[in-house]
């Protein structure tokens, strides 16, 4: 899992963005441990100091928990999970229909041109 | 205890004041980049840490202790110029430095210079400038030091060996550990910085941790840089 990362944001903001994703997509399942600080950090080739940062950030939406001694989890509530992609599917939507009102197409059209997309 | 302390620290050769009222602390566990533009007074600093200069005032104490014979011990330097002999091989140079530091961990060294392709029977003398910087920092990163001070470490290697480098002082470092790194090439080291320390003129003009800098900026600290050091 090799990240890239943009200089010009503060990079645990950035590793809270493809951590979020990580757990919407289900590379990590709920209840599942998650690697330690350390391993997170060599793997991503980021700062350990960081690293610890974003995870706290996850550990305070309640995306992840830990337990003492043990280590830290992927929340087992998949309400939660659900949630966070809910949220995130509803930006991504609003950023695409953003970018089309840009060029002058309305909601219509612009779920026309989504339909007309082969996968 | 702080494991790094500049207390009122300043330099003057001759008349010329090089380094004025430099204060600042480190604790164990961060990397801090040690920036400014060439003649700022950063390879100053770090010699000073070294206790390879005297201030002219002021102190450093490392774990409490004035710098010295015992603080030496738990500082792996690298020097901005290799100090090595160049006649010696790369084999000999580790066991030079085996002799030299007890927490020198020459497996890890070994391990070290083989991912980089040098060989262990190679002459200093034979290699190239860019060759002779790594092997360099490979020894300094295979002892087991508290505080790793890092004068330009990536000047002469290519963007390739950088990365490496840079993987490798992440790998390295452990919780108690702290990196100092003095270097103008930001764009390239500040994924991997905790704090930015800002040398202009023999002073700290600013130091701060570097994602709350980018925050409040909202660029990256080589921009943050170009933009307070434009000439």
């Amino acid at each position: 899992m090799e990240l890239t990362f943009d200089n010009n944001i503060p990079i645990y903001i950035q590793l809270l963005e493809y951590m979020k994703i990580y757990l919407i997509s289900g590379v990590f399942q709920c209840g599942e441990k998650l690697p330690s600080v350390r391993e997170f950090a060599t793997t991503f080739k980021v700062n350990p100091n960081t690293m610890q940062k974003a995870l706290a950030e996850l550990e305070s939406m309640n995306l992840i928990y830990t337990e003492r001694t043990n280590g830290k989890f992927v929340t087992k509530d998949k309400k939660v999970i659900e949630k966070l992609k809910d949220e995130y599917a509803i930006t991504l939507a609003k950023s695409y229909f953003q970018g089309m009102k840009r060029i002058g197409l309305g909601k219509a059209d612009s779920i026309k041109y989504l339909e007309g997309i082969k996968e | 205890m702080k494991l790094l302390e500049v207390k009122k620290v300043s330099k003057s050769f001759d008349q010329k004041e090089i380094l004025k009222d430099i204060n600042f602390t480190l604790n164990g566990g961060k990397i801090v980049g040690l920036l400014g533009k060439n003649g700022a007074g950063k390879t100053t600093l770090i010699k000073l840490i070294n206790d390879l200069l005297t201030p002219t005032s002021g102190e450093i104490l490392v774990n409490g202790n004035k710098v010295g014979v015992e603080t030496k011990k738990v500082i792996s330097y690298l020097p901005e110029r290799t100090y090595l002999n160049k006649q010696m091989k790369v084999s000999e140079v580790l066991e030079f430095f085996q002799d030299f530091y007890e927490d020198f961990d020459i497996e890890k060294a070994k391990q070290l210079l083989k991912d980089l392709d040098l060989d262990l029977n190679e002459h200093l003398s034979k290699m190239s400038k860019g060759m002779q910087e790594k092997v360099q920092l490979v020894l300094v990163m295979s002892r087991k030091a508290d505080l790793y001070v890092l004068d330009e470490p990536l000047g002469g290697v290519d963007p390739a060996t950088r990365d490496y480098i840079l993987d490798t002082i992440l790998s390295n470092f452990n919780e108690n550990a702290s990196v100092i790194i003095s270097t103008h090439l930001i764009s390239d080291i500040e994924r991997i910085l905790d704090e930015v320390i800002f040398i202009d003129k023999g002073k700290i003009i600013l130091q701060s941790d570097a994602d709350k800098l980018r925050n409040k900026e909202n660029a990256s600290i080589d921009e943050i840089f170009r933009r307070m050091f434009k000439c």
